[in-house]
């Protein structure tokens, strides 16, 4: 009788622990107050997030992370880290675990309607491939009927796959593990013929995870699109304006020629676009709720897109701009105008 | 047991403080607070879920087990495509665990009554292996043991261009062992409703011979008399049914082995795994079940002149028994649940399925309370089974 009492005391207490408050504004208020934004990442995929030899996590989802503490917190170093699958990630954003989910995840009608999430943006325009040892003799996707694929679960790449079979009339045979490392140690021991991933994922896996990356091959077949963003929980819009217009302020300060060497030179410029995003002219900050100069931070700090591209995605992986070029230069990226 | 405090005297009204003092009023007044306790703290829970729920526009409901379910598993005890609705994923998800539970539960009391009896063997050599594999596998975290299983059997066997043949039309290779099976035929049909008629006929029949000996002392061959039945009732079944003789046999066929039936290297890996790390613990019941007997019978049985073996098998195990089935019951249990670990190394189990659905449906809590009430279930049955098995093997005294 007893226990059943100090139980029921500290189910009160978890509850109490468990409760959100339910206000406007509440997320964004929490990481004002605890000093640092909380930011869900891969385990491990060198280029995007990865933690480097001194334990620092760097890549291109790393940095979207770094813009928004420095918009908001002042500093890009506020972030903690937290590594998760493909299968945890959602619902630790649901369950304000992480404040913000920057790990190569696609933006998707169901996971922006149905699970409660904001995608603020795209930061990396990806599809699907299929990485092939170079031994199984196959140079095209169509050729693979009857294979054996590795693949992760909860993933839209465990649903294209699927899809692209179908639609081909082929046959397949999944092998779903969770951890990324354990799928690509079952994909170099010859347990399936293909790996797949988002092409960039390939990428990272066949340049940083192979015995010898030469004895495979991504084929030419992209069999989906990939759109990777950041995003957090439904329920706080002022919140997601910020992680938007800090991944906006990237693509922005490019398109306007502003990085982190000559920001402090811009300040001076007579351009009104500069001006703006660098809080010379005021108003862009105040409309956030941050100070006017969140994006001279993020620049300063942080680097505009095209210097954090070169930096993780072209340095670790070779990978040229494609997709994610300007759109001035035949790309996709376009930042939504910052005034 | 009322320990009503009379007041002195006699005479004095009860009051207030009586009444609180009174220990049975004070029982009841605890468990109201405590029974109030929880149910504010439930409703707290569920209030708060449902609201944090709403704000952030995550959809409830159990609708989701219609929808296509849209991704592939590898292997399935029923059919399924990507095409099928989650419901039918979650079912498959759902064998996948019965079936590696339940032959993980047979094969973890073979080895761990072995082992278990070669712990308290008379011989050094097997005496001291046992402890080694007892003491090894115990202690090593069944998570580590189901990576280091996973690890080895993909590395070990070769590619499935040069698969291993261990036994003629037997495939050992990195994707798994494959296994010549006879093509689906009327006559398998005929032969298991036969199996099931010979066991019905079996156990009348072991009642009827029970009691004869009990009444006249005469002994009937009921092992042979049984076996003699089931295979013979089974043959007719065969011969009925046409003696079809078409098997499935794989052979390579583009990049995989087709054909024959398919056990797969991570099927392998959890199976391996859940049963050494289970048999060790049953070993220790087993050993500490055998120690409980007494040594007086020992040497009663030695005294009758029976054989040490004998008297293992017909007087010390069967004793053994009734001590170690409740511990037992919960090795048991913790096999069914540790088969949760598959996830880990790509066994499509329920756990495995469940946050794959979450995943792709954002319905966690549902998906969650699915496979709660599932496990739930499967122990209570397995609970509620061994119960019974205790029950008949209790002493009964005479
Ligand atoms: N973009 C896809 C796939 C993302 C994904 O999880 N890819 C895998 C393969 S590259 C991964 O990053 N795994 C790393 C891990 O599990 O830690 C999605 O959002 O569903």
């Amino acid at each position: 009788m007893k226990m059943k009492t100090i139980l029921a005391a500290g189910a009160m207490s978890v509850a109490a622990i468990a409760a959100n408050n339910a206000h406007a504004g509440a997320a964004l208020d929490g990481i004002k107050a605890k000093g640092f934004v909380q930011c869900g990442v891969n385990t491990g995929l060198p280029g995007f997030s990865a933690a480097n030899a001194e334990g620092k996590w760097e890549g291109l989802d790393v940095d979207v992370c770094r813009a928004v503490a420095a918009a908001l917190l002042g500093d890009a170093e506020k972030v903690q880290y937290t590594p998760m699958t493909a299968a945890q990630r959602f619902t630790a954003l649901q369950s304000g675990e992480i404040d913000i989910l920057s790990r190569n995840t696609t933006w998707t009608l169901t996971r922006d309607a149905k699970l409660g999430l904001t995608f603020g943006g795209v930061n990396y325009y990806d599809g699907q491939g299929f990485l092939v040892p170079k031994a199984l003799g196959v140079s095209h996707a169509t050729e693979l009927d009857g294979a054996t694929v590795c693949v992760e679960p909860g993933t839209t790449t465990e649903l294209n796959l699927a899809d692209y079979f179908r639609a081909k009339g082929m046959s397949f045979e999944p092998v779903v593990i969770e951890n990324i490392n354990e799928t690509t140690a079952a994909f170099f021991a010859g347990r399936c013929d293909v790996y797949t991933t988002d092409a960039s994922g390939l990428a990272s896996v066949r340049q940083t995870m192979a015995p010898n990356p030469d004895d495979y091959v991504i084929l030419p077949e992209i069999i989906s699109k990939e759109p990777l963003g950041p995003a957090v929980a439904q329920g706080d819009d002022q919140w997601a304006d910020l992680v938007r217009w800090s991944l906006m302020a990237m693509v922005e300060a490019e398109e306007l020629g502003v990085n982190s060497g000559n920001v402090d030179d811009m300040k001076k410029s007579e351009n009104p676009a500069i001006q703006r995003l660098l809080g010379v002219s005021p108003g862009m900050g105040e409309a956030l709720g941050v100070d006017e100069e969140w994006a001279y931070r993020i620049i300063k700090q942080v680097g505009n897109y095209g210097e954090s591209y070169k930096s993780n995605v072209t340095a670790k992986l070779g990978l040229e701009r494609g997709l994610n070029a300007l759109w001035t230069d035949g790309g996709l990226q376009y930042a939504i105008p910052v005034r | 047991m009322s320990k009503t405090q009379k007041a002195p005297g006699g005479v004095r009204s009860k009051g207030l403080t009586d009444y609180l003092n009174d220990e049975n009023v004070r029982a009841v007044i605890y468990q109201i607070v405590a029974i109030a306790l929880v149910i504010l703290a439930g409703w707290y829970l569920v209030s708060n879920t449902l609201a944090n729920l709403e704000r952030q526009n995550i959809s409830t409901g159990y609708g989701f087990l219609n929808l296509e379910a849209s991704f592939g598993i590898s292997e399935s005890m029923i059919d399924y495509t990507p095409q099928s609705n989650y419901a039918t994923a979650l079912m498959v998800g759902f064998l996948n665990t019965v079936k590696v539970a339940f032959l993980g539960i047979i094969l973890c009391t073979i080895i761990g009554t072995i082992f278990g009896v070669a712990r308290l063997s008379s011989n050094w050599i097997v005496r001291k292996l046992a402890t080694v594999y007892v003491e090894t596998f115990r202690n090593i975290p069944v998570l580590l043991q189901l990576f280091f299983w996973y690890a080895i059997i993909p590395n070990a066997f070769p590619a499935a261009r040069n698969a291993f043949q261990p036994l003629p039309d037997v495939l050992l290779t990195n994707r798994g062992m494959y296994i010549p099976v006879p093509v689906a035929d009327n006559a398998y049909d005929f032969m298991g409703i036969a199996a099931i008629i010979a066991f019905i006929v079996i156990y009348f029949i072991n009642k009827w011979a029970t009691k004869r000996l009990d009444a006249t002392g005469q002994p009937f061959p009921i092992v042979w008399a049984s076996l003699g039945i089931f295979f013979g009732l089974v043959l007719i079944a065969y011969l009925i049914g046409g003696a079809p003789t078409a098997m499935d046999i794989p052979a390579l066929k583009g990049f995989n082995i087709q054909g024959g039936y398919n056990i797969s290297p991570e099927f392998m890996s959890v199976l391996i795994g859940l049963t050494i790390y289970t048999s060790t613990y049953v070993a220790e019941v087993v050993r500490s079940g055998i120690q409980a007997v007494p040594t007086g019978q020992w040497e009663a049985a030695e005294s009758l002149g029976l054989k040490r073996s004998i008297a293992l098998r017909k007087i010390i195990l069967p004793q053994s028994m009734r001590v170690a089935i409740p511990p037992l019951t919960n090795q048991y249990l913790n096999l069914t649940k540790n088969s949760s670990l598959a996830v880990a190394v790509g066994y499509p189990d329920l756990v495995s399925v469940s946050n794959t659905t979450m995943n792709q449906t954002g319905q966690a809590i549902e998906a969650i309370s699915i496979y709660m009430a599932v496990y739930l279930g499967l122990s209570l049955t397995t609970s509620l089974f061994m119960n019974w098995f205790n029950k008949k093997m209790a002493l009964v005294e005479r």
